[in-house]
């Protein structure tokens, strides 16, 4: 790498150039300036109520919970009632996801069968395709088979492997497995349903986690489809029920408003704690969000 | 991206003459366990996908409101979106200016941090997933709710202007700067493609920049020569992506106007409105019109990305 020019340089474009000194103290201000919403929403969560809008520094001048405790019981259900929901579809949703997905993957990476450019085609064709056009069929479709307010109409399209992102993701990451250890196996007598659940499964954990990890994060913040299907109070998952908070409390309660976000993000951030590897992986090769 | 994921040629099936009856056994027996891994895909393919995807058509061309008969109107619902409805007017031009403010932008962050962080600087894994971490929450309710208090009449911003003395004004509430709020929301996520494009610089062999260097090339004219081009494919990836993406934003408009698309129609997203005219006025024939005419603009918009991407985007000369 050339470090050989000695005239000052714009930080921007060779960075071992800029002094590194220069660089990190910009880019942890910078970094300090994007993370400070979240910051001030986590310290504000822990002022008294008056306090939150007259200091918008970060070091809380009292520490109270009482924002916490009075956010839990604001609603109908405690709030833990609406994170077990959430909890519940998300858990199902990942399940789904993981054995519907890598289903297909396996039979459109290694099994041969009539039509198959076609469906592949049409498959990474369903990526592609905005929600939107199939959200008013779908619709009446789950309110005719009277399942609206059920969670079928949110596991459902999960169970059908219609998270064709995933599929292609799978595909890409078996297609890069040495054939040797199917055919070794197959020599063994083993069948295909021995060969995807003993030999391609194992191998495929880490497309397997950044599945998991991604469905986890995009059931848990999505909000059109719960904001659709759910809407009786007692089924009510974390993303209606934080907006419910939001129509019916008045603007000087965004302390318990707040604290009950926290909650709400809390266990993204620990998954982007725990999975960063397989999320920064799945960004990089296929472009998932 | 179509170019990585075609189907490889597989070596056909071995030919019946050379295995006889037992080749064409195998290969009827590896069908059917195909079409079997595949069945859940199928079913949802056709009552998930498919069959919705004609439904909403033939809809489109009705007046429907879940509770009468579907009654056939031809192209009423499309004639009357483009000349009596202001609303559905307003909500072009909200989210197509939001499109096109705020994907160039977050794509300017995106690339200006990763060419920051590209190549041996320490703490990178640190910073990066610093930068990532807004991209994983942005999409969130609770972030929504946050950005509505930030830049609220006595939010955080205007208690740091105050600072400085500035008074400042209720950010959301005001139709000429609400849709701001929303812009910078969707930049506040640059994160995500910042990692692809740092996996795209990572691509680049430093052996062109000691080339370069070596010829005399001083770092603007190595950006300008070897960065860009070889990273126009991954900027066209992304700006497909990201267009397609936030062509389709519907929670943070939704949580920052109350579900109503305010103040003044300014932050009415396309899709909030489609939701409102669906599922609010339970005009659905209307709404799968305007399923139809989003679905035309994402793939007319795509097309002409690719189109254009002739003229800027380098491929290599083998390609």
């Amino acid at each position: 790498m050339a470090t050989t020019s000695r005239r000052p340089v714009p930080v921007l474009f060779r960075p071992l150039q800029g002094g590194p000194l220069v660089k990190h103290v910009l880019l942890i201000g910078f970094g300090l300036v994007m993370l400070y919403p979240l910051l001030w929403m986590i310290s504000s969560s822990l002022k008294p109520e008056e306090l939150i809008f007259r200091e918008p520094g970060l070091l809380p001048s009292t520490v109270t919970l009482e924002n916490y405790t009075e956010g839990w019981y604001a609603l109908k259900h405690p709030f833990g009632y609406y994170l077990w929901n959430s909890a519940v579809i998300t858990a199902l949703s990942v399940v789904a996801n993981l054995v519907a997905c890598s289903l297909a993957a396996y039979a459109f990476a290694r099994l041969n069968f009539p039509l198959k450019k076609l469906w592949f085609a049409l498959m990474l064709g369903t990526i592609m395709l905005p929600h939107h056009v199939v959200l008013v069929p779908q619709y009446i479709m789950f309110s005719e088979l009277d399942l609206i307010n059920t969670i079928w109409p949110l596991v459902m399209p999960k169970v059908l492997a219609t998270d064709a992102f995933f599929v292609f993701l799978m595909v890409q990451f078996i297609r890069t497995l040495p054939r040797e250890l199917d055919e070794a196996a197959e020599i063994d007598g083993a069948g295909y349903w021995r060969i995807y659940l003993r030999v391609v499964m194992p191998l495929c954990l880490p497309a397997l986690a950044t599945t998991a990890i991604f469905t986890f994060i995009w059931t848990w913040n999505d909000f059109l489809s719960q904001l659709l299907y759910l809407n009786n109070p007692d089924n009510f998952t974390v993303p209606v029920a934080l907006r419910t908070f939001l129509d019916s409390s008045s603007d000087s309660s965004w302390g318990p408003m707040f604290a009950m976000s926290i909650l709400a993000l809390g266990p993204i951030f620990g998954f982007f704690l725990v999975g960063q590897k397989y999320l920064i992986r799945g960004v990089a090769t296929t472009g998932l969000k | 991206m179509a170019d990585s994921v075609a189907v490889k040629p597989r070596k056909a099936a071995s030919p019946p003459a050379q295995g006889g009856h037992r080749s064409t056994q195998r290969s009827r027996r590896e069908a059917r366990a195909a079409y079997l891994f595949l069945a859940p895909w199928f079913l949802g393919l056709l009552v998930i996908t498919i069959g919705p995807i004609f439904a909403s058509l033939y809809l489109s061309f009705t007046d429907y409101s879940l509770l009468q008969e579907a009654k056939w109107i031809g192209m009423d619902n499309y004639v009357r979106m483009f000349t009596e409805d202001p609303r559905f007017i307003a909500s072009l031009k909200v989210t197509t200016i939001y499109v096109v403010v705020s994907v160039p932008l977050q794509l300017a962050f995106a690339l200006a941090l990763a060419l920051v962080l590209d190549r041996g600087l320490r703490g990178l894994s640190f910073y990066r997933s610093i930068f990532y971490l807004p991209s994983l929450l942005g999409g969130s309710v609770a972030i929504a709710i946050l950005w509505r208090k930030v830049f609220g009449a006595d939010g955080l911003v205007n208690a740091v202007l105050g600072i400085f003395g500035i008074e400042g004004q209720g950010w959301v509430g005001d139709p000429d700067t609400a849709l701001g709020t929303l812009i910078l929301l969707h930049v506040w996520t640059f994160g995500a493609p910042m990692i692809i494009f740092l996996a795209g610089l990572r691509q680049i062999p430093s052996s062109y920049y000691e080339a370069a260097a070596v010829d005399g090339a001083g770092v603007l004219r190595q950006f300008k020569s070897i960065t860009m081009p070889l990273l126009t494919p991954i900027i066209f990836f992304n700006l497909v992506l990201e267009i397609i993406k936030s062509f389709q934003s519907f929670t943070q408009a939704f949580i920052v106007s109350n579900g109503k698309g305010g103040p003044a129609d300014s932050t009415l997203f396309y899709t909030l409105y489609l939701y409102l005219k669906g599922f609010k006025s339970y005009d659905m024939g209307y709404a799968a019109a305007m399923a139809w005419v989003l679905l035309l603009i994402i793939a007319a918009l795509t097309g002409v990305n690719f189109l254009a991407s002739k003229y800027w985007v380098f491929y290599g000369d083998d390609k």
